[in-house]
């Protein structure tokens, strides 16, 4: 016993969990000392005095007001997102290839566990299940959601990406399209001819959808209660909780040292006698694993999802990596939650600081806006090394 | 033996007056059948592979091009007017040809994966449906609430002029969007550009405030055509009347028109890909798509050429905005999706990127399966559905099968598995280009990656 607590590299439990906070809170306080900045400046403006005359509140208060609930909205789908990132992050480390396909195995991970409550639900065995219990379910849904994205991934990766791997960069790009594409499309027949339905709803059980409430505010003639939701604070930890793990895995095992070896260079790493292949497609699973219980954790906070639900998120994290470096797992955390702080933060508040001219549907180009700046400025990322492209 | 004896009965087959007969055959053949079956999509099926006869057997080039005309000019508009669906196929087909000709430009010869090519076409198309309609005087209105006497801003006939212009309009775009991202990598490029189609489609379906430029995601409507003068139809009427069985309305005229627009479109785009193929620029494109860095040593202006490539490929894609805005009369972002773009992408990875007649056979390919074969089915499973078949061994009643199960929208199988499919076993497409063709096999001899 002794010896298995002497062999945990505590260092490297620590050290990412040290990161998150940092980066939470950085993001955080950077974005709120605009969104304030912001705010006192238009206060005076039409922009104000509209808001004033609709609300009897200043335009700084609502910001303030509102802070809050932003920042823990933005933090939790800055953590999905996170999770989303590390499966693209880790396979452009391995095989400097985008996993196009990644949104998808994301949406049947969602689809999965979904599909694993309700068929729970069926058999009513969630109306009357304890709170205990109620934990005990979600946490089998998110375990299968895993297990078949992960195993999906490694499917792919056999099937569509390794007759590739010599050809040129574009030609396994577009197969993953390709899958990508036909992952949507079987997921709609299968449901179309299973349930017959377009979307699927994630049952309520448990306190999931109850808030802990932090406290009362009263803004202008409205009172706002602050409150988190179980649900944001259960993506939260979960996310953290694999993050760390993930973290772990990479960083301070022999599992993770051959990963590193085979992102570095497959040649030398199978003269090591790493089996590069089976490091590849262990890749895909972790990935997988990573994106399928992202889904879950997704649908729990969405409630509902379609076929094509991964498509946004999958894109986001995308950008996310990006924007953090991609191939660096630091920086697809980083990004992660930077990206869902800004895009929470903009849906929130260009609505009222444009005077609705532009409000929460420009979300989605807020994201590319970013990926376009990031490459065009920074291509490396804000973490990542400066690589140059491998001919 | 047997194969011997097939084998020398095709090469007999290739030479001297035998593809001739064999061109005509399949034409009269075609023709004939669907004279006689109107409604068979297996007869059409039969009539537009005689291009591919037209294609395949090596016969007089003056031949050839007779047969040619014949079989666009005469034999479609004709065979199109007495079944409409027919001319909504074949103008399609020649849209997307048109289309996967233009990303052809930026895919198949300067190698960069443009993943959000209908961003182009959508600002051809929204181009004519802002000046070609009423929206210029709906501006101040919000979606709905315009009084339905407004004029239109311009004559019908400005549409010809708007043709030009979406060249140098939509080539602009292509500029402004290249300059800052073709600097990066293959894949990067992809991404953004993925990024830039949404970014239109979004802002089309959101910039009906705070002035009303797109009508949202309502769309444009009416978009006007230029004039159909009387005197065509009439001319049409009594040409092919007989053959027709109906009476010609401007209406019927109009698909014919539109037809014929994008069938000239097609051959300008040929035209100009193929002289541009041999020129220097080519040359150049065909470089930098085999190695970036290479090219660079060689002297190419990196970026200026693969802007050239961008800004080609865009042009085209733009005059077909604004021809379909006038045919289809109605502009709604739905039609400017990202699937479209992969639908368009996998009909030149179906043909062969770099491939002219690859590109033209993948669109015609993919517009078939997706107008005639997936729809098909739908009818079919529906006709089930209504019977009471049921699937043996399983005991399935067919009634039962859930009414969500619509091939018809499933085209994302479709071009998802032609993307997979063509790249792990014939990445070079249906009809490879010839230089393509080279480099593989010399790719083979070398053993190498």
């Amino acid at each position: 016993m002794k010896r298995f607590l002497k062999s945990i590299n505590v260092h490297e439990l620590l050290r990412p969990l040290g990161q998150l906070i940092f980066f939470s809170l950085g993001s955080t306080v950077v974005l709120s000392a605009i969104a304030l900045v912001l705010a006192l400046i238009l206060d005076r403006t039409v922009v104000g005095q509209t808001l004033f005359e609709r609300l009897n509140v200043s335009l700084y208060t609502y910001t303030l007001v509102n802070l809050p609930q932003v920042a823990i909205d933005g933090l939790t789908i800055g953590f999905v997102y996170a999770a989303i990132a590390l499966g693209y992050t880790m396979v452009y480390g391995v095989l400097e290839f985008i996993n196009f396909a990644h949104s998808e195995i994301f949406a049947v991970g969602a689809f999965v566990g979904v599909e694993i409550l309700i068929a729970l639900d069926k058999f009513g065995i969630l109306t009357g299940a304890s709170l205990v219990m109620a934990y005990v379910y979600l946490i089998l849904a998110i375990v299968g959601g895993m297990l078949a994205a992960g195993a999906l991934a490694v499917a792919v990766e056999r099937v569509a990406y390794r007759p590739l791997r010599h050809a040129s960069r574009l030609v396994p790009l577009i197969s993953a399209i390709g899958v990508s594409f036909l992952l949507q499309d079987v997921i709609r027949l299968v449901e179309s001819l299973t349930t017959g339905q377009f979307n699927r709803i994630f049952p309520t059980f448990g306190n999931f959808d109850r808030r802990v409430i932090l406290g009362k505010m009263t803004m202008g003639a409205t009172n706002i209660t602050l409150g988190v939701s179980y649900k944001s604070i259960i993506v939260i930890v979960s996310a953290v909780l694999m993050l760390v793990a993930l973290n772990y895995l990479v960083n301070a095992t022999k599992i993770g040292k051959a990963i590193r070896a085979v992102a570095q260079d497959h040649p030398t790493a199978s003269l090591m006698g790493i089996d590069v292949n089976r490091i590849i497609s262990l890749t895909f699973l972790v990935g997988g694993m990573l994106g399928g219980a992202a889904g879950v954790l997704y649908a729990l906070k969405f409630t509902r999802i379609d076929a094509f639900v991964g498509f946004f998120p999958g894109l986001k994290a995308f950008t996310a990596a990006v924007l953090g470096g991609i191939g660096n797992m630091t920086g697809a955390l980083l990004g992660g939650i930077v990206l869902g702080m800004l895009e929470t933060f903009a849906g929130s508040y260009m609505g009222v600081f444009t005077m609705g001219a532009a409000g929460t549907e420009y979300k989605d180009i807020f994201a590319f806006s970013i990926l376009i700046l990031v490459l065009i400025f920074r291509p490396q990322g804000l973490m990542g090394a400066n690589v140059a492209q491998k001919a | 033996m047997v194969p011997v004896i097939l084998k020398n009965v095709i090469k007999r087959l290739e030479q001297g007056v035998y593809p001739h007969i064999i061109i005509l055959v399949h034409m009269v053949l075609g023709t004939a059948l669907v004279y006689t079956s109107p409604r068979s999509n297996l007869a059409f099926l039969v009539l537009i592979t005689s291009f591919f006869t037209l294609y395949y057997f090596k016969a007089d080039r003056r031949f050839k091009l007779i047969v040619g005309v014949v079989l666009t000019l005469f034999i479609f508009p004709v065979v199109g007017v007495r079944n409409i669906f027919y001319l909504e196929v074949i103008f399609q087909i020649s849209v997307f040809a048109a289309l996967a000709l233009g990303l052809n430009i930026v895919v198949g010869f300067a190698g960069l994966l443009d993943l959000g090519y209908v961003a182009f076409y959508a600002v051809g198309a929204y181009l004519w449906a802002f000046f070609g309609s009423q929206q210029f005087y709906v501006l101040p209105f919000a979606p709905g609430t315009q009084p339905s006497n407004l004029p239109f801003l311009l004559p019908g006939d400005a549409f010809y002029l708007f043709m030009f212009a979406a060249i140098f309009v939509a080539a602009l775009t292509g500029i402004l969007l290249g300059t800052p991202v073709l600097r990066l990598r293959g894949d990067y490029l992809a991404i953004v550009t993925l990024g830039f189609g949404e970014v239109i489609r979004v802002l089309a379906n959101n910039l009906d405030k705070p002035l009303n430029f797109t009508n949202g995601p309502q769309g444009i409507t009416p978009i006007q055509r230029p004039t159909m003068p009387q005197s065509v139809v009439d001319g049409f009427n009594t040409l092919f009347g007989g053959v027709v069985g109906h009476e010609v309305t401007p209406a019927d005229m109009y698909n014919v028109m539109f037809y014929l627009l994008a069938l000239a479109v097609i051959i300008v785009i040929i035209f100009v890909t193929r002289r541009l193929d041999d020129s220097k620029i080519g040359r150049a494109w065909t470089a930098i798509r085999e190695d970036e860095t290479a090219a660079i040593a060689m002297g190419i202006p990196l970026v200026k050429m693969k802007l050239a490539a961008f800004a080609v490929g865009a042009s085209f894609a733009g005059v077909m905005g604004v021809l379909l805005a006038g045919s289809r009369t109605f502009i709604s972002p739905e039609s400017f999706s990202f699937m479209q773009s992969i639908g368009v992408l996998s009909m030149v990875i179906l043909g062969g990127s770099g491939s002219i007649p690859g590109v033209i056979l993948g669109a015609a390919t993919v517009t078939i399966l997706n107008l005639q074969v997936l729809q098909g089915l739908s009818l079919y499973l529906s006709q089930l559905r209504q019977s009471d078949a049921v699937i043996p061994i399983i005991n399935f009643a067919w009634a039962n099968l859930s009414t969500q199960l619509d091939p018809a929208k499933y085209q994302r199988l479709l071009f998802g598995l032609i993307l997979i499919l063509m790249m792990i076993f014939r990445p070079e497409g249906l009809i490879p280009s010839q230089r393509r063709k080279r480099e593989l096999a010399s790719d083979k001899v070398e053993g190498g990656e």
